[in-house]
């Protein structure tokens, strides 16, 4: 098994439980975190307004609030729904964030599977699955307005995904290693052209694959200025029309986790994950087991109010100009960001 | 200080497009009325409709197209519905009186163009017999008069021959009547009584006058 | 295999059926029919928006109205002057001064009576103000059905300025009931003028906050230039008017052409027009026409004359004979009142033409060929609101 964690061995069952009960901390935690201090307050200082203030101090207990008021609604299918299609379009949305997060390292030890070679080429693999949960919802949902917005969102994750791979493989080719750990600890021990005090963030050498990186994500996730799927004003909500109580509460909360996952996927390997660089700290001591997490989470904290900032600021594209953006501008920005980083790495 | 007799004012701008309407026209111009300075009434024969749009816009450009509407000059025979039921209904007055332009038939369809270079803006009434409720469409001449047409048919009853799509605007599509005839009641008027009237239910009695009242009643 | 229970088979069925229907009618020619029914978060309102799509583009595109219909002018019929103007301050509820004006307007006129100045131009304020109102909130509105949402709380925060200083002066935000035949209710509070001001700078400062977010965004360029064309003949011949017709560049403006009293030309401003005709000039067109409103506010209120508020009325108004028109440039484009008396306490048949009832018409015209998001951006330009249309 691993190394003792504090101290302490346990058995194998002793380990995995914990680790099963971390994932879903990982995932649940930053997820309402996002919802909270995004969605309900960032969102209404943006606005003008004070968001929710009534529920625990501050409003922060809105969202429980809110949890309990999905998980008492009538589960209401629709007369002429697919109804075994129907009920399982959000458990596949919910399934494929929890398995993205399970391959993101919160910690030297803090990984849900140890030495997970696969790393980033799973993640990207796995976070298409929701695509297809997408899709179903909005043709079973025997609605028009889902059909319409079900479509668009196919046309739109499927474009959007080959900007994400692409501006991966440029941190790929520097970190040398599909592996997250390895990728995080590339860039703790790296130095940027013999300068070490910083280690080496791919933030500053991938800028633009980050920047592609980042809009791609806002896609995948359906936020605006990508949210032709939802487009509220004119789909009512898309795909997500005929669903209420506790499928839409998957949804809601499916929606805010992969963005806690997107944000984690981003800041592990643009801004170096877990860890600080090497020369501040060592980065084998068991402290990091506690620290790597909350370090994770501010950094995912960072990436995920920008993508909030955006959707609440800019309008939304038609779809055509959507598909016209990433064919056209982004996917040849970033094979060239493949060319340049490929022709550097030889160099230096 | 002596007042000397007005002469009366010719508004010459508007004058002009009578004159132009009727040389234009020539028969089919059978009323006008100008109230200077301010607006100008021309009434034509109910064949010459369709023609007389054309010439309007063409030749008198008045491109603009504002609204077209009927008037219904029977007076209501319903009076306010201000009067308590217990009174006698007065009785209707059923002389037909029109307005500007002068009018001989009930119904009469108005329309009203504008003129953005000239400024000016044009009444056209036309005058439409009781049996023959039927008027030439504006379609070809100005296209937004296609809801118009479509109000006017289903308010007044009124039918647009060559329109295509005469239906219903605002009423669902069995409702029966044209309401804005005149002698179509306002029901809201007959549900509730007027709620300005005074007594018109008897004041609610205390028991001795009850009492007396159905004693009264025996006898 | 097991048995399947009924509802399993119905289940079944009716997914076969659904998964049948839908692709019927996607091979039949019409294409597929899409309501965007009288509850919709895109029509302003209970209007009906039936839209034949061929995948996502417009074949064709009818707008269904009435189902907000009051039966206004057949209200009137058995109303009272004063009466009436309760009646008709509903017919365009976000700028509702302007709607009881031209018809006070039109009685004064068969009364042949004259408002005194003072009245005149306290009513043109408040017209104006009225038209920031509802001007204001269109702004807010189309970035909000673009995409925007953000900007739409802007607009009703900043409204508020405005809708504030209605209220003080008529004790009524949305309803103000303030017009009467021969001037005004009543005179302006103390210290009215000076608020008014400051709220006209902070409207100014709204709009310019409108300017670089909304208007200079890409994305809403790119949304909205080049979609729903109106030429200008197209648009004289359908009687759309207000800033539809400026922003199709066709320079009218029925406060400088037709005056009929109010204090516009005692002051100094412009007409707005724009050349291009699509979405992107009627937003643009109406964010100019809020500065412009502001201005006017500005002067007059800098010049606004002693006096009487109102004109020597009798008790009971009874309208002598005949029959008037009048309108005015409203927020919403031009309404018009053709009011015919017959000498009663009331009218005899009153003609309310409506902006929006046009405006609205234009719709099929306009949407042809179109996909379905824009639409949602041609509907949320040409600017209707529901009471307009249906009356």
């Amino acid at each position: 098994m691993s190394a003792p964690i504090f101290g302490i061995e346990l058995s194998y069952w002793q380990e995995t439980v914990l680790r099963s009960v971390g994932i879903l901390a990982a995932v649940l935690l930053p997820a309402g975190t996002f919802v909270y201090l995004f969605l309900f307050k960032m969102v209404s200082f943006m606005q003008s307004r004070l968001g929710p203030m009534e529920a625990g101090p501050f409003g922060s207990m809105q969202l429980l609030a809110e949890v309990g008021k999905f998980l008492q609604k009538e589960d209401i299918v629709p007369e002429r729904a697919d109804r075994k299609l129907f009920k399982l379009a959000p458990y596949l949305v919910v399934a494929t964030v929890l398995l993205v997060y399970l391959a993101v390292p919160f910690g030297p030890q803090m990984t849900f599977v140890t030495n997970f070679d696969g790393g980033i080429f799973y993640v990207l693999a796995v976070s298409s699955i929701s695509a297809l949960g997408v899709l179903l919802a909005g043709w079973a949902s025997a609605n028009k307005y889902s059909l319409i917005g079900g479509l668009r969102a196919a046309g739109q994750l499927i474009a959007y995904e080959l900007p994400m791979v692409l501006a991966v493989i440029g941190v790929v080719i520097q970190a040398g290693t599909l592996n997250m750990s390895g990728i995080v600890s590339a860039q703790a021990n790296g130095a940027i052209f013999g300068f070490d005090g910083l280690g080496n963030p791919y933030f500053f050498t991938q800028i633009i694959g980050f920047c592609i990186f980042m809009i791609a994500v806002q896609a995948e996730l359906g936020q605006t200025p990508f949210d032709m799927p939802i487009a509220e004003s004119e789909l009512v909500t898309g795909y997500i029309t005929e669903y209420s109580g506790l499928r839409f509460l998957l949804f809601f909360i499916g929606e805010f986790a992969s963005a806690g996952a997107f944000a984690a996927v981003a800041a592990t390997l643009f801004l170096g994950g877990w860890a600080v660089p090497a020369a501040w700290a060592d980065l084998d001591s068991a402290i990091f087991n506690l620290l790597g997490p909350i370090i994770m989470l501010t950094k995912m904290m960072i990436l995920g109010g920008l993508i909030f900032f955006v959707r609440f600021t800019f309008p939304r594209f038609r779809e055509d100009q959507l598909q016209k953006l990433a064919w056209t501008v982004l996917i040849p920005i970033s094979l060239a960001n493949i060319l340049a980083t490929t022709i550097l790495k030889v160099a230096f | 200080m002596e007042e000397t007799p007005e002469a009366p004012e010719v508004d010459e701008a508007r004058q002009a497009v009578i004159d132009k309407l009727t040389e234009e026209l020539g028969e089919a111009v059978v009323g006008s009325h100008i109230r200077p300075g301010d607006d100008v009434w021309v009434r034509v024969t109910a064949e010459s409709w369709r023609t007389a749009g054309l010439v309007v816009r063409d030749h008198l450009s008045f491109r603009a197209f504002e609204y077209l509407s009927a008037i219904d000059w029977l007076p209501n025979p319903y009076g306010k519905n201000e009067d308590a039921p217990t009174d006698p209904r007065p009785e209707p007055n059923t002389d037909i009186v029109t307005g500007y332009a002068g009018g001989d038939t009930r119904f009469q369809v108005i329309a009203r163009v504008q003129s953005y270079t000239s400024k000016l803006g044009l009444n056209l009434k036309v005058d439409l017999p009781d049996d023959d409720l039927s008027l030439a469409t504006w379609l070809p001449v100005y296209a937004g008069v296609n809801w118009h047409e479509r109000e006017v048919h289903e308010m007044f009853g009124i039918t647009f021959t060559g329109h295509p799509y005469l239906q219903n605007l605002y009423l669902p599509g069995e409702f029966e009547g044209h309401p804005l005839r005149k002698d179509f009641p306002l029901l809201a008027r007959f549900v509730k009584p007027w709620p300005g009237i005074v007594d018109v239910e008897p004041m609610p009695a205390s028991d001795d006058e009850a009492e007396a009242e159905t004693e009264e009643a025996a006898e | 295999m097991t048995a399947l229970t009924e509802r399993q088979q119905l289940a079944y069925a009716n997914a076969q059926a659904a998964d049948g229907r839908v692709n019927l009618e996607f091979e039949t020619d019409e294409g597929m029919t899409l309501n965007m029914g009288p509850q919709h978060p895109a029509t302003h309102g209970t209007l009906r928006i039936v839209v034949k799509l061929d995948g996502e583009e417009v074949i064709s595109c009818e707008p269904v109205m009435g189902y907000m219909h009051r039966g206004y002018e057949k209200l009137t019929e058995v109303r009272t002057y004063p009466q009436v103007t309760t009646l008709i301050n509903r017919i365009d509820w976000l700028g509702s001064f302007a709607n009881e004006v031209p018809f006070i307007l039109a009685a004064e006129k068969l009364m042949d009576i004259e408002a005194p100045p003072r009245a005149q131009w306290i009513r043109t304020v408040l017209f104006e103000l009225s038209r920031i109102a509802n001007i204001s909130l269109f702004v807010g509105d189309m970035a909000l059905h673009i995409g925007a949402i953000s900007a739409a709380f802007y607009a009703f925060r900043d409204r508020e300025y405005v809708l504030n200083q209605i209220e003080a002066a008529t004790g009524g935000r949305f309803h103000p009931n303030f017009d009467r035949i021969g001037g005004l209710k009543d005179d302006l509070p103390k210290g009215w003028i000076a608020d008014t001001k400051a709220s006209m700078e902070k409207i100014r400062d709204f709009c310019d906050e409108m300017e670089t977010l909304v208007e200079g965004n890409e994305i809403f360029q790119a949304r909205t230039r080049g979609i729903g064309v109106i030429p200008a003949d197209v648009a004289l011949a359908y009687g759309m008017t207000g800033a539809n017709l400026r922003a199709s560049g066709v320079d009218w403006d029925l406060r400088r052409d037709q005056p009929v009293g109010l204090a516009w030309n005692e002051c100094d401003w412009n007409v707005v027009t724009h050349p291009d005709g699509d979405s992107f000039a009627r937003f643009w067109v109406r964010l100019q026409e809020i500065r412009e409103s502001t201005k006017i506010v500005d002067q007059l209120l800098d010049g606004l004359p002693a006096g009487p508020i109102m004109a020597k009325v009798p008790r009971i108004i009874k309208v002598p004979e005949g029959e008037a028109w009048v309108a005015t440039e409203n927020p919403l484009g031009e309404m018009g009142y053709y009011v015919v008396s017959k000498g009663d306490l009331g009218p005899f048949r009153v003609k309310i033409r409506t902006a929006s009832f046009n405006n609205v018409a234009v719709i099929p015209w306009v949407t042809r060929g179109v996909y379905v998001p824009d639409v949602v951006t041609i509907l949320a330009s040409l600017y209707f609101i529901l009471g307009d249309i249906d009356r």
